[in-house]
């Protein structure tokens, strides 16, 4: 799929849903049947489920942040909390996933490992607080999961899903941008609904850079995943209540894959700049280096 | 790439491309080497050397040289395998201007004198390039089953194996040709639709004297 237009076109032809627009498309292009790709997609929701229970549980530590953020966030949001419980609990569970990546647990990658936390927070947070009428809850989590996979497959396509040609906007953008992809079809939005949702959450997340301390996915990234389920929600909000991207989707990710190609290498998953060689941070590997080599 | 390369893969982390693709490289070779792999010296380049030991690249790349899965827990322990399989591995940095930023080379030798040097990289969300082999070009993302041929360049080779192909219903998705000069080396790299299991590599190896040698990897899902 080279294009969120051409998908919102192919829906209007086949006067199909989003979701077997994207099915279509995707099983004309592979010749995968579309119920074997629904199938897989299916067994993916599980597969994140999994990895949402197993994260909230796992105790095995990250080597540079407090593993407890998640906790703290579920604590607060039992207290209140200004944000309300939807979105606390989707960064809880962002954050728990992706913490749970970097202490090398079995996760999704959606798109991306480092973004991993994104998808599940939404989806699964978003069942907690709205899903509870929903028939077949996987079923519709499923169908929400290929239309966030449809927007990444355009991202891809048009622009890159990896840090270290893109920056983050490539990784945890992206999946902020799946997410609320995802989000408006769960609440119901059309094809431009969609679109709009992708378009006003790259453009607040374009030209994030990637500058992990010491290489490792843990931070900014962790936290990042915790705090970009926020944009994505509210940028599906926004566009549920009719707000629209003057510059559409497809042109936004155009410009999202033009500014990672000029983002310095040294900010480009590289560890050279930004947050990776500020004073604490190097004080931090040097302590590491030293526990390393007793 | 379909959605399920998007939503995907159930990979253990925590990078899809330094730990997910680095599994999915070491696959490829051991698949393209055809068996176990005894002797590695492995050349990480770019964010692969500077990053790597962080994200378990080294881990990951020695469990899928092992035929590890990169959803596979085991891969947190791929030192620990190697080294009890009976393994001889190092590791290198190289630099190399050009180089893909998350490329590897990994060298493989045997007792008896076979050799091969294979380069790869990891684009992205799990996904790989297998670069050279051998030297040669190859380029294939190694999704669909892919059958690398190597001839000496003389006139006929590509009819041959094409007709050959065809006439055992197989269907070829995308095909490459490189070669060092005209009348030196040759290569054909051929991506199939399926249906390779139809014929071997050593069938095909037959079907042209100038055919030097054949390597045919299944498609690696992510």
């Amino acid at each position: 799929m080279r294009s969120l237009q051409d998908l919102a076109r192919l829906a209007d032809e086949l006067d199909v849903d989003l979701h077997e627009a994207v099915l279509a498309s995707d099983s004309e292009a592979t010749g995968v049947m579309p119920e074997e790709i629904f199938n897989i997609i299916f067994s993916r929701l599980q597969d994140m489920r999994r990895s949402v229970e197993e994260a909230r549980k796992n105790t095995n530590p990250c080597r540079l942040v407090r593993g407890d953020a998640g906790a703290l966030i579920r604590e607060y949001a039992d207290r209140g909390g200004m944000c309300g419980g939807f979105l606390l609990r989707a960064s809880a569970i962002a954050i728990e996933v992706a913490s749970y990546n970097a202490s090398m647990g079995r996760i999704v990658a959606a798109p991306t490992a480092g973004s991993c936390g994104i998808l599940p927070g939404m989806l699964f947070s978003w069942e907690g607080s709205f899903g509870q009428d929903v028939d077949d809850s996987d079923r519709k989590l499923t169908e929400a999961l290929i239309v966030a996979g449809a927007v990444g497959e355009v991202i891809a396509n048009r622009a890159t899903l990896a840090g270290a040609e893109g920056g983050c906007q490539a990784e945890c953008g992206a999946a902020a941008a799946m997410g609320s992809a995802a989000l408006v079809y769960l609440m119901g939005g059309d094809c431009d609904a969609v679109s709009n949702a992708v378009a006003l959450t790259l453009k607040s997340v374009l030209g994030l850079v990637c500058d992990p301390v010491g290489g490792l996915v843990e931070s900014p990234c962790i936290k990042r995943n915790g705090l970009l389920v926020a944009v994505g929600a509210l940028a599906a909000d926004m566009a549920l209540a009719g707000v629209t991207s003057l510059i559409p989707a497809d042109e936004v990710i155009d410009a999202m894959g033009q500014i990672g190609r000029s983002i310095p290498p040294s900010l480009r998953e590289t560890s050279k700049g930004g947050l990776a060689v500020t004073p604490t941070a190097k004080t931090l590997l040097k302590e590491r280096g030293k526990k390393k080599g007793q | 790439m379909p959605v399920w390369d998007i939503i995907g893969p159930v990979m253990i982390g925590p990078s899809s491309s330094h730990t997910a693709g680095a599994v999915r490289i070491g696959r490829i070779v051991r698949l393209c080497w055809g068996g176990e792999v005894k002797n590695a010296n492995i050349y990480m380049r770019g964010s692969f050397a500077t990053t790597g030991e962080g994200h378990g690249t080294d881990r990951a790349i020695l469990a899928g040289l092992l035929g590890y899965a990169p959803d596979d827990p085991e891969v947190r322990e791929g030192r620990e395998l190697a080294l009890r399989s009976g393994m001889n591995f190092n590791f290198y940095e190289e630099e190399l201007e050009g180089a893909h930023p998350n490329s590897v080379r990994i060298e493989i030798w045997d007792d008896g004198g076979r050799r091969m040097d294979a380069t790869a990289a990891s684009i992205g969300g799990g996904a790989v390039l297998l670069q050279e082999l051998d030297g040669f070009e190859v380029g294939v993302s190694c999704l669909l089953p892919v059958i690398i041929i190597m001839n000496r360049d003389v006139h006929g080779v590509v009819g041959t194996v094409t007709t050959y192909l065809s006439s055992h219903g197989i269907n070829i998705a995308t095909m490459k040709l490189h070669r060092d000069s005209r009348g030196g080396l040759a290569t054909m790299v051929l991506e199939l639709d399926g249906g390779e299991s139809a014929v071997t590599s050593e069938e095909i190896n037959n079907v042209h004297p100038a055919i030097v040698r054949v390597i045919s990897i299944p498609g690696v899902a992510l």
